[in-house]
């Protein structure tokens, strides 16, 4: 039961056959078959995963957030990673969306085990999910104010002055 | 602090609300009083730091609130400021009752992202302490279990064993709990002589004391009773709240990393995934067990077929030389400036590596964009991501059965919080 059951190959032309142009920037970064879709597709594409007879990804291993600044447009991230324990093989599903309005629908629905996945993006990115039947901060303090896995929030304090370390590039 | 001076001031500050002295009762649909119970967050049943508001009729419950993050430490937030041989002692403060797992995980998922290979002799003594980690990770959750059901006595035996196993990682890196074992593309020292000593002497007396822990309790009456049919799960259930390892596989579902992806020369050992039925807590405890006595087997393989040769692969750039070759040799020099002071990037690109942690897949998600440090690592955490499914498996049972699911489960604080 090593192998790959399916193909990445297969994977994509099922997904592709169903979505079309939804599916973009397909490539497999170390063997993973890694796709880009839109947030308005996201629930449909995973729900297709779910029921399809030939693919059947109804694992949803992990789903974390993702911030690029840079990115205009679309800063914020969501991954999610699918597995099908038939086939044993796994495909991974980036959607991207602007900082200014991180609304996704929810994978509640779907999936029980994206309730605190969910929870814990929102905690650390303050991505929004609509449908989401309780969505409160998780690991962090309720009081807290900001979103701290955001690149704006440098790890150490930039005014600090006893660890100045201009030879090692701190 | 002049303006917090009076407490009226304090509570407008933080936007609280005076709670009465006497909360009114609440009943339910049978004009029943319920009671509201916090179980933990520091209650010695809970075995960590994690809170839940349970609704009480009588005994039974009603329904529960799970509040996690009291040892929150933001480690995924760490990890983008450190280098990625830094970020092993963060994975040690994981799962800590089986830490050597989680950081050879670790060191599997950034070999991934450089493309080392690592040479077969490191992938058997990985196997070796991931095994040993995997049976101290289920002694303890088993023993455990017996401890909150009334039964002292195995969680003393086991832990004489778990003792001796903490002595061989000892022997192994220098540190007991949290390891910090392993180095890019290898193990950071070869076994040393007194170090596979200590290995065989455990396994002459291993199977002993482990028979005697099973004959106690596997087989009891009064054990049995207490925890048959106690929090049952159906795999539809399991697989759709994510569940992996022990737990999955007492649901009936023979998933395992360590078969369907192996990792680390996985596919040259024998061994067998048990797989139970109903996924009640005696499921998981014989599933448990008997994974205790695969891994034993599985440790016996690799000792015996144990292969010669160098334990890291040949990677000066990411493996440092050894100290005396420092001082003499100037490529060596170089390299260890150039790995301690990071001056060697990654490649780009994003890497998704898991192993079969002490709970079930524990996954690394890795993105570089070629920096010393990772650009974002995500912890795919079991304990995090199947103990959402503690309220509904508690639901409708009784408080003393909801303290066996929880240990049975084996919620790490560490694993859970991150």
């Amino acid at each position: 039961m090593a192998e790959q059951g399916l193909t990445n190959q297969q994977v994509l032309e099922n997904i592709t056959a169903r979505f079309g142009d939804a599916i973009f920037n397909a490539h497999e970064p170390y063997g993973l078959l890694t796709v880009t879709t839109t947030r308005d597709q996201i629930i449909l594409l995973l729900t297709h995963l779910y029921n399809d007879a030939e693919l059947q990804m109804n694992f949803l291993t992990t789903m974390c957030g993702i911030h690029y600044p840079e990115n205009k447009g679309e800063e914020l991230g969501l991954i999610y990673h699918v597995h099908s324990l038939v086939h044993n093989t796994r495909l991974r599903i980036k959607i991207f969306f602007p900082i200014a309005d991180p609304v996704v629908p929810t994978a509640t629905k779907l999936y029980a085990t994206a309730n605190w996945m969910e929870r814990e993006a929102f905690d650390f990115y303050g991505i929004q999910f609509e449908g989401h039947p309780n969505l409160i901060r998780i690991l962090n303090v309720e009081d807290m104010t900001y979103h701290p896995m955001r690149k704006e929030y440098p790890l150490e304090d930039g005014t600090r002055e006893d660890k100045v370390d201009v030879f090692f590039g701190r | 602090m002049a303006e917090y001076k009076t407490e009226e001031k304090v509570k407008t500050n933080l936007g609280l609300e005076r709670i009465p002295d006497s909360l009114p009762a609440q009943y339910n649909e049978n004009e029943r009083e319920l009671t509201t119970l916090n179980l933990g967050p520091t209650h010695p049943a809970t075995h960590g730091i994690f809170q839940n508001i349970l609704q009480m009729d009588g005994e039974k419950i009603i329904s529960g609130v799970p509040t996690i993050g009291y040892i929150h430490r933001a480690f995924e937030k760490i990890a983008e400021r450190r280098p990625f041989y830094q970020i092993t002692p963060l994975t040690d403060r994981m799962n800590y009752c089986s830490s050597p797992i989680n950081n050879m995980g670790w060191w599997m998922t950034v070999e991934k992202l450089l493309g080392v290979k690592t040479p077969k002799r490191a992938d058997y003594m990985r196997v070796i302490v991931m095994e040993l980690a995997r049976i101290t990770d289920h002694l303890i959750c088993n023993s455990i279990l017996g401890v909150d059901s009334g039964a002292f006595t195995g969680f003393l035996y086991v832990f004489q064993e778990r003792e001796k196993i903490y002595e061989i990682y000892e022997e192994i890196s220098g540190a007991r709990l949290t390891t910090n074992m392993g180095r890019i593309g290898g193990m950071e020292r070869d076994f040393t002589p007194v170090a596979i000593q200590k290995l065989r002497d455990w396994m002459a007396g291993f199977p002993k004391v482990m028979k005697e822990f099973e004959s106690m309790f596997t087989r009891n009456r009064i054990f049995m009773d207490r925890i048959k049919d106690v929090g049952p799960m159906t795999a539809e259930r399991a697989l759709n709240y994510g569940f992996t390892g022990p737990n999955l596989r007492a649901a009936g579902v023979d998933y395992d990393v360590r078969v369907m992806n192996p990792y680390s020369s996985y596919e040259d050992f024998d061994f067998e995934i048990p797989v139970g039925t109903t996924g009640d807590t005696y499921d998981r405890f014989m599933v448990r067990n008997e994974e205790i006595w695969q891994s034993f087997r599985i440790i016996q393989q690799a000792l015996e077929n144990l292969p010669e040769g160098p334990f890291h692969a040949d990677a000066p750039e990411y493996f440092l030389p050894p100290k005396q070759e420092v001082y003499r040799s100037m490529e060596a020099l170089i390299y260890h400036f150039k790995i301690v002071m990071g001056e060697i990037d990654a490649p780009v690109g994003e890497v998704y590596h898991s192993v079969e942690g002490g709970n079930g897949e524990l996954g690394f998600y890795l993105v570089s964009d070629g920096g010393r440090t990772p650009y974002r690592l995500h912890f795919r955490r079991p304990c995090f991501i199947y103990y959402q499914a503690y309220p509904e498996m508690v639901v409708g049972s009784q408080l003393s059965d909801a303290i066996l699911i929880l240990s049975s489960m084996n919620v790490i604080a560490g694993e859970l919080d991150a």
